[in-house]
């Protein structure tokens, strides 16, 4: 596992659930749809001997699971913590359901876009040798950065997540606008998963993702919810991942495997730490009405 | 003709108690869906999952001792949830417990004497304590968002668990494998019941539920965590400390997972194993919103949960069905549950527009009672909770 494909997996996640906070409803199902996406991507390359059918099936499928979330919270305004927790349970459980019968066996993966040729030396390697997810998921930051920032649409989700009650009086839907949030949050996460059936491990395992759910949503806190930031959260989180490896590759054991397993779950705590001591300009960037229910008047 | 929600006057008691078996009956027709569209025989399946243990007498046993933990732990996490205290990290706090009552165990594996398994069970739950207590400092000192420090701090727990298990703690007469020595008579949990696995840990559980009914209902404590969660701004008013109720129900919550993880780990277990991780502390989370955060409910709830655990080991073996989809089940109860909830607060009623020239409408009816019902402050927890403190 490499710093870069560490990171990939939890930056595209992250992404969709940022976009998710901005429009003010937080989804804690991320690791759910997650391995939903997962198992799903590597249930259709498998069947189909066909990788990217198998990546647009995960996203479908991670939108779909994303919809349960949406229906419950947003038209039945169901608790979001609660809801979110049932999906990555039933996530567990049903990725766990469905990959019974692939358990120990392997597909080919996705192919990379550029030719072998071009990763040949240490340069093009770093610049080309990438699985296609990887350079998705820049593009996609540049864009979900531009959305956010310079898009009509994107402004109009930023202001349903600061004030809904304003948002809704001058004539935009907020359950609309927040239905079509969580359904690309849904997509990224199965994207995400994805990477993990499909480039990382081209084996399906069950719980294939271990937490990296988790630590996707604690990467849209870190970044203060902001796209770019959110870029470098997930480099730097993807180095702390890889430690491990890093470290009995260089041959270091005086530090139990266990606890550098442990160091992401850590890092994370240390950083919503420091995050939260940060002056308030930055601790108040959370979107004013995150979690709220909300049920228009009139 | 659609379908329309309208507000009720006030939270339907008869719903309050009606939703949760409801809950359990849809996810019931669901499963049998589900698993026939699989291939498998859905009616067996549920058969095997939802009646079987309770039609075999001979697994009753099996039934307390799942729901001893379920309950023990939900009961904390009640408290909690019922202040908007949100720990969902009760399975680490859980592991914890049970790895300090062994480190007592372990300490004293060659001595004899009546206080050993005292002194293990004070350490479950002062180990399960500290553990939620790093959330709680992070929370109250900080303002750091518990649900994600007390969920890391889980993982953090598990690669605890699996370092002890394969290092310092391996027993030595083991063959290598990566588990500690089995427990002495002196630190296991008596059973309850002669010729049953029924151990002292089912009627703790039971006693606990009476005990946090009286404290939650009677007591000046229990009128602080019920106000603090409702209306925190009354609550600092009248001089309710939130920060106090955070330390308050995270610790209790901690302490009642680490206790619930040394019953296992005496009781169950006899030792300790890095399968001992069987996610009790999330299933937990289930049974105290299936039991309305309602002492009396959870333990209704947790012999429930108990039943689809035994029944899913009976259709693991009986049809091949493998256990992880007893999560699933699980997880659907609770959807259904926070589905049916809204008839709690809202009356279903059938509308038949004047104008049916316009079905584009009626195509789509959730997204528009979204757009014409009232805006309400308060989520539909808070309504029961309302409801269940009047």
């Amino acid at each position: 596992m490499t710093l870069v494909g560490a990171a990939t997996p939890i930056l595209l996640a992250a992404l969709g659930e940022l976009v998710v906070e901005k429009s003010g409803v937080l989804n804690l199902g991320l690791e759910g749809m997650m391995l939903i996406g997962a198992v799903t991507a590597f249930g259709v390359t498998f069947t189909t001997g066909s990788a990217s059918l198998g990546l647009v099936a995960a996203m479908a499928a991670g939108a779909a699971a994303s919809m349960i979330f949406a229906f419950l919270t947003l038209t039945l305004t169901a608790n979001q913590v609660a809801t979110g927790l049932a999906l990555t349970i039933f996530g567990i459980g049903l990725s766990s359901l469905i990959g019974q019968n692939f358990v120990g066996r392997t597909v080919s993966g996705l192919e990379h876009i550029f030719p072998a040729a071009l990763a040949d030396d240490p340069i093009g390697r770093v610049v080309f040798g990438y699985s296609p997810l990887v350079y998705l998921s820049l593009v996609m930051t540049a864009f979900v950065a531009w959305f956010l920032t310079r898009s009509r649409a994107g402004l109009i989700l930023r202001a349903i997540g600061e004030s809904d009650e304003a948002a809704h009086s001058i004539g935009y839907s907020v359950i609309r606008v927040r239905y079509l949030a969580v359904a690309f949050g849904g997509a990224m996460a199965g994207l995400g998963g994805a990477y993990y059936s499909l480039v990382m491990t081209p084996m399906w395992a069950d719980r294939l993702t271990a937490g990296r759910g988790w630590i996707a949503l604690a990467l849209v806190v870190f970044a203060s919810w902001r796209p770019l930031r959110l870029l470098g959260g997930a480099y730097l989180f993807g180095a702390v991942m890889t430690l491990e490896l890093h470290a009995k590759a260089a041959g270091i054991n005086i530090v139990p495997p266990e606890f550098l397993a442990m160091l992401p779950y850590l890092a994370t705590i240390v950083v919503l730490t420091l995050i939260s001591i940060a002056p308030s300009g930055r601790r108040n960037a959370a979107p004013a009405c995150l979690g709220k229910p909300f049920r228009a008047t009139g | 003709m659609r379908l329309r929600l309208e507000p009720r006057r006030e939270a339907s008691r008869a719903m309050l108690y009606g939703t949760p078996v409801l809950a359990v009956a849809l996810t019931v027709l669901a499963g049998i869906l589900i698993f026939s569209l699989m291939g498998y025989d859905g009616l067996a399946a549920i058969y095997q999952i939802f009646v079987a243990p309770i039609a075999d007498p001979y697994r009753w046993q099996d039934l307390f001792v799942k729901a001893a933990p379920l309950i023990t732990i939900a009961l904390g996490l009640a408290i909690g949830f019922r202040a908007n205290v949100w720990n969902i990290g009760a399975e680490g706090q859980y592991i914890v417990g049970a790895l300090a009552g062994t480190g007592v165990a372990l300490a004293t594996w060659d001595m004899e004497g009546y206080w050993i398994l005292p002194a293990m069970v004070a350490a479950g739950i002062l180990g399960g304590l500290l553990w939620a207590a790093i959330p709680a400092f992070l929370k109250t000192r900080f303002n750091v968002n518990e649900i994600l420090t007390s969920l890391m701090l889980t993982y953090v727990a598990v690669q605890l668990l699996y370092y002890l298990m394969r290092g310092p703690w391996r027993d030595p007469e083991g063959y290598g494998f990566p588990q500690t020595r089995l427990f002495s008579e002196w630190q296991t949990l008596p059973t309850v019941v002669q010729g049953t696995l029924v151990h002292l840990g089912v009627p703790v559980a039971f006693f606990l539920a009476i005990a946090v009914w009286i404290v939650l209902s009677r007591t000046v404590t229990g009128f602080q965590v019920r106000i603090v969660g409702l209306a925190p701004q009354a609550a600092r008013y009248g001089g309710f400390s939130a920060r106090g109720t955070v330390w308050l129900t995270l610790l209790t919550s901690g302490a009642f997972a680490g206790l619930a993880g040394i019953f296992e780990a005496a009781g169950p277990f006899q030792q300790m194993t890095p399968q001992f991780s069987v996610n009790y502390g999330f299933t937990a989370i289930i049974v105290a919103f299936l039991g309305r955060l309602h002492p009396l409910g959870i333990v209704l709830a947790g012999m429930v949960l108990a039943v689809s655990y035994v029944g899913g080991e009976n259709a693991q073996t009986a049809l091949g069905l493998p256990y992880a989809a007893t999560g699933m089940f699980q997880a659907m109860m609770l959807f259904f549950l926070l589905a049916v909830d809204i008839l709690v607060r809202y009356r279903l009623r059938v509308v038949v527009p004047a104008d049916l020239s316009r079905p584009a409408e009626a195509r789509h009816p959730h997204i528009r009672q979204a757009d014409e019902g009232s805006r309400t402050s308060s989520t539909p927890l808070d309504k029961q909770r309302e409801s269940l403190s009047a």
